[in-house]
């Protein structure tokens, strides 16, 4: 086992091209528990913590790039967390305040959990994944990014170097249901954001698959019952026919944390409560 | 409590002594047993079953041996004495070799020279297992159809409870089932041992953190086939108990593997291992029917109990008569048919934990208490007022309580202390049902308010002697006070300290190491610590004090009973005589040691009749919730709560008790489960055994009920376990009263409210 610490992207790279069965050490929040849970044998590990090009964050015209090692206490109460609303809010959610201290948004893709507390933020932005080897970046949707259940479409020699996220004027919310009333692990989670400008409100639900689900037929449902483009009271009945389709797009598993039944009905009640908090 | 205006507060009995643990442990300087290391050190592990019930077919250690480092590999055919421990049944193997009964039952221990190499020795372990169907409900293990999975039977034990007239009736009947769900003591300190054998290997030294150094003592000699006087150990920092240290753990696994090597051996559990390492408290099934007056008075009840006790008896036997003895609650009962079952299954063993059968008992009488208040169209308060215990009133077993029982008291002040303020509408998310998953909004949310009112025990029952010793020395104003007390974060360190200022008005009070070099204190167990080695300090304190006055007497031609100890000097009530104790101990030694003993307790009869019990308290919680409804999230928003203490020695020590015993409650309430599917357990970590939080801990206003009981040598009751008992029932019943569902079950689980 040798543990790798570049100081650079490029060296980052370079070793990574060398030692493609290397593990990217991040926050490793979520390696560490693996090792000592002996579900991950460590072999060689790059260590990111001195890859400063991973830290950056830009403002760009239409939005942001986050560099992909960022912590999440940043986007929570830190210096980037005007960015995102939702992702203020879901990046508070994540564990304890050590937590989320260490742990980063990219380590967060990386894992690719469908409980993954800032992926359906990611979703519902229609985030682009920088992803960066020796031959150069390749831009990817968060969508084609996430394959399944710990599973995304980063290759060998790839690095996710940043997370790119649109500017959106409207409101944005997140929320997620676990047991306790913090540091615990999504149960159920659900992220909405209303972009006014494109008369357009996304839904995307966590834990309640293999992945992320984008609700794409309640979306779509939305736009033909309600005019979008203002942030105007919905009836009733639209507010519970969208967490009627919401409920119906997750496909939830019953496991030792809470049952599939309790976690679709959970989904359609977390996206009425967001759908009413955007539109009042 | 004095009045004398001083220029510092002397900490004797009755202030908020500061331990003299205090600070280190706040500041991360206290040694833990997990602490502890020594020169040429080995690590010790366990290899454990990942079967909950399976045949051993072959164990082959000789990959494992080979490994570089690797010093030795035991299996049961190792062990030299005993083959089995138990605290009241031997039934538990050091290490299995026929049958693995549960999963994480140990299998073999290795000694290596690091913990990683210990690992790479257990993966090369190979173990051959013909998997059986393992026996996992409460009902397979009482058909006795069912086959034996331990040579002793699948039955632990059955108490049949017959009192008054068994015909008695009421005029309205109210009937409740109720389930408890496996509940983790979860100490923050894990399991944790360090063993040095003694150089010819004819005896040995364990620094453990433990409940009981001298119980523990007694099982590990009998394993090692060694004369007890020569397995001597000594209290390791322990960092909380709640009874999952009463029984065997690591202790003989780490003495075999020291006295094996001949070099000093640790082991330490990880948290996983540590659920697997200890038992928990039981689940169980209770049906409950009441017959009572028209009015609300309980006239008789019927009923079962079955407990879980898992694969193995530990404490089994006496929860189960705990829990059948409590049945009734604090109220008058007079007629009573009650049978209770504690069965073996293969699931993890269970045996004590804070509240030892009487959490599970107070969960259905409670539930059954505000049934009864509908059915006579009565306030919670009002129901638990009428029936409510006094002294003389006896219990279900005929015991009459001879206790101090202010039961009317504790619910009437409970009852006066405020209520929180309703929800405000500026409330932020952080304070609603859901807390920072921002699931709720204000008009989500219902309050309700609920009530739970019980009795516990204290002390060991059933004829049991168990007594506990003290020693105390005075020299040159100095105080030294020797006991085998474990102090597990109770805080006994210093109300021994308050005990020795108040009786010898000395200001140093030094404590000797907590160890085997003194007789047994019994268990920093069942509230019993206070009253039994608190009354050893007391006596051996008083008989010091009676010294020193002789000595002072004979010094100034006094009758010393003349002699009184006035702050810290020795004063002469007939006379002008005032002298300090330091300058009247200046040059002596005096040590005396005392034995306290309770009185004795009787085993019960067929009937269940018999006084097994030495001593009982009271408690009454009143919980507020604030409850999600549509997705059956929940925030407990406040605990009122009066409690029977006898007398308040320190303040600040009996409120930390009643404080952490409600968090405890809370997450049996709401949050703390083993999940066990055939077996299994699901959830062996802190990621998804969730223990309460912060956020998630309430308001808690408390009054002492102060009514010492002459009973006690200090007045004082046992305060450990009162605080988790009721509170339990009183959530669930204020999440009934908010939702309006008839829970059974505890904890409660988002969906059984919502779905």
């Amino acid at each position: 086992m040798t543990i790798f610490s570049p100081r650079s992207l490029t060296e980052a790279l370079q070793v990574l091209n060398e030692h493609p069965a290397a593990r990217l050490l991040a926050g490793g929040t979520d390696t560490m528990v693996e090792i000592n849970f002996r579900h991950f044998e460590p072999s060689d590990i790059i260590s990111l913590r001195h890859v400063q090009e991973l830290q950056v964050f830009e403002t760009l015209s239409t939005g942001y790039r986050l560099g992909a090692a960022i912590p999440y206490k940043q986007f929570e109460n830190g210096s980037f967390s005007h960015v995102s609303g939702a992702l203020s809010e879901a990046s508070r959610t994540v564990g304890s305040p050590q937590i989320r201290a260490t742990g980063t948004i990219g380590g967060n893709l990386g894992t690719c959990s469908p409980a993954g507390d800032t992926l359906p933020v990611l979703s519902a932005l229609d985030a682009q994944i920088e992803l960066s080897s020796i031959n150069g970046i390749r831009m990817l949707s968060i969508h084609d990014f996430m394959l399944g259940v710990k599973r995304n479409a980063r290759v060998s020699n790839e690095i996710i170097t940043a997370i790119h996220i649109p500017k959106i004027n409207g409101f944005q919310g997140y929320a997620k249901v676990g047991v306790r009333n913090a540091m615990v692990i999504s149960i159920a989670s659900a992220c909405l954001i209303h972009n006014m400008d494109k008369s357009h409100i996304a839904l995307a639900l966590g834990a309640v698959g293999p992945t992320i689900i984008r609700c794409r037929t309640a979306e779509k449902w939305l736009t033909q019952n309600a005019d979008l483009s203002t942030s105007t009271a919905l009836t009733t009945e639209v507010i519970e026919e969208f967490g009627r389709l919401a409920a119906s797009e997750a496909l939830p598993i019953t496991d030792h944390r809470s049952t599939a039944e309790y976690r679709k009905h959970a989904v359609g009640v977390l996206a009425q409560r967001l759908l009413k908090r955007a539109m009042k | 409590m004095s009045t004398r205006t001083t220029s510092k507060q002397r900490e004797v009995l009755g202030v908020s002594a500061l331990r003299p643990d205090g600070l280190a442990k706040t500041q991360g300087t206290f040694s833990f047993s997990s602490d502890y290391t020594a020169d040429n050190m080995l690590w010790g592990a366990t290899l454990r079953s990942p079967h909950p019930y399976a045949r051993i077919i072959s164990i082959d250690i000789s990959e494992a041996i080979k490994i570089d480092g690797v010093e030795t590999v035991l299996l049961a055919s190792d062990v030299p004495g005993k083959l089995t421990y138990g605290l009241i049944a031997s039934d538990q193997p050091v290490f299995a070799s026929e049958f693995v009964r549960y999963m994480g039952e140990p299998i073999a221990a290795v000694a290596a020279d690091h913990p990683e190499t210990c690992r790479r020795a257990l993966d090369a372990i190979v173990v051959h297992y013909e998997v059986l169907k393992p026996l996992t409900s409460i009902e397979d293990a009482l058909n006795p159809n069912t086959p034996s999975i331990h040579p002793d039977g699948n039955v632990f034990r059955h108490q049949h409870i017959l009192h008054g007239d068994a015909n008695a009736t009421g005029d309205i009947v109210v009937e409740g089932e109720y389930e408890i769900g496996m509940q983790d003591q979860a100490f923050l300190g894990l399991e944790a041992a360090l063993a040095y054998p003694d150089s010819d290997g004819s005896g040995i030294e364990l620094v453990v953190a433990t409940q009981w150094l001298h119980e523990d003592q007694k099982q590990i000699a009998d394993c090692l086939a060694m004369p007890k006087e020569k397995v001597r150990l000594q209290l390791g920092g322990v960092g909380g108990a709640f009874g999952a240290r009463e029984d065997i753990s690591l202790q003989v696994h780490t003495c075999l593997l020291a006295l094996r090597t001949g070099r000093p051996v640790k082991m330490q559990y990880t948290r996983e291992e540590s659920f697997f390492g200890h038992v928990h408290r039981h689940p169980g099934v209770i049906s409950l029917k009441h017959h009572v007056t028209n009015e609300g008075r309980i006239v008789k009840i019927e009923g079962t109990m079955k407990l879980d006790g898992g694969a193995y008896a530990s404490t089994s036997s006496a929860v189960l008569i705990n829990g059948v003895t409590h049945i009734q609650g604090p109220y008058k009962c007079p007629n009573a048919v009650f049978d209770g079952y504690a069965v073996r299954t293969n699931n993890p063993p269970c045996g004590a934990m804070r509240g030892f059968g009487v959490v599970q008992a107070c969960f259905a009488h409670e539930g059954q208490m505000d049934k009864i208040a509908k059915a006579v169209g009565k306030s919670p308060v009002e129901v638990r007022l009428l029936n409510a215990m006094e002294k003389g009133d006896t219990l279900i077993t005929g015991q009459p309580v001879e206790s101090v029982a202010p039961v009317a008291r504790c619910i009437r002040e409970t009852d006066a202390l405020p209520l929180p303020e309703p929800l405000s509408l500026s409330a932020g998310t952080m304070e609603l049902p859901g807390g920072s998953g921002r699931t709720s909004e204000l008009h989500n949310i219902k309050r309700g308010i609920g009530w739970g009112v019980s009795i516990k025990n204290l002390m060991y029952s059933e004829g049991f002697d168990d007594s506990a010793e003290a020693r105390c020395t005075l020299g040159d104003g100095v105080a030294t006070l020797k006991f085998a007390t474990a102090e597990v974060g109770q805080g006994f360190v210093v109300l021994a300290q308050q005990i020795a200022r108040t009786v010898l008005g000395v200001d140093v009070v030094v404590l000797d190491r907590i160890d085997t070099n003194i007789g047994s204190a019994g268990s920093t167990s069942a509230s019993r610590q206070t009253w039994m080695s608190g009354g050893a300090v007391d006596g051996a304190c008083r008989l010091v004090r009676e010294r020193l006055f002789e000595h002072v007497a004979h010094m100034h031609g006094l009758d010393p009973l003349q002699l009184i100890i006035e702050d810290t000097d020795i004063v002469d009530t007939m006379g002008p005589l005032r002298i300090s104790v330091s300058e009247a101990s200046k040059g002596v030694k005096i040590t005396q040691t005392f034995l306290h003993q309770h009185r004795k307790t009787e085993e019960l009869d067929e009937n269940g009749q018999g006084n097994c019990h030495v001593a009982f308290a009271f408690v009454a919680h009143r919980a507020v919730v604030d409850v999600d409804v549509e997705l059956g999230l929940v925030k407990v928003v406040q605990i009122a709560t009066a409690q029977d203490v006898g007398r308040s020695l320190n303040p600040l020590a009996l409120l930390g008790q009643i404080e952490g015993g409600i968090a405890q409650g809370l997450g049996l309430a709401v949050m703390e489960e083993i999940i066990m599917q055939n077996g299994i357990v699901k959830n062996p970590s802190f990621t998804d055994y969730l223990l309460p939080t912060a956020l998630d801990a309430p308001d808690v206003l408390f009054i002492p009920i102060e009514e010492p009981d002459p009973q006690a040598p200090l007045g004082a009751k046992g305060v450990g376990e009162p605080p988790c008992i009721s509170v339990t029932p009183a959530i669930v019943a204020a999440i009934r009263d908010a939702t309006g569902i008839d829970l059974k079950r505890t904890p409660v689980r988002p969906q059984d409210i919502c779905l």
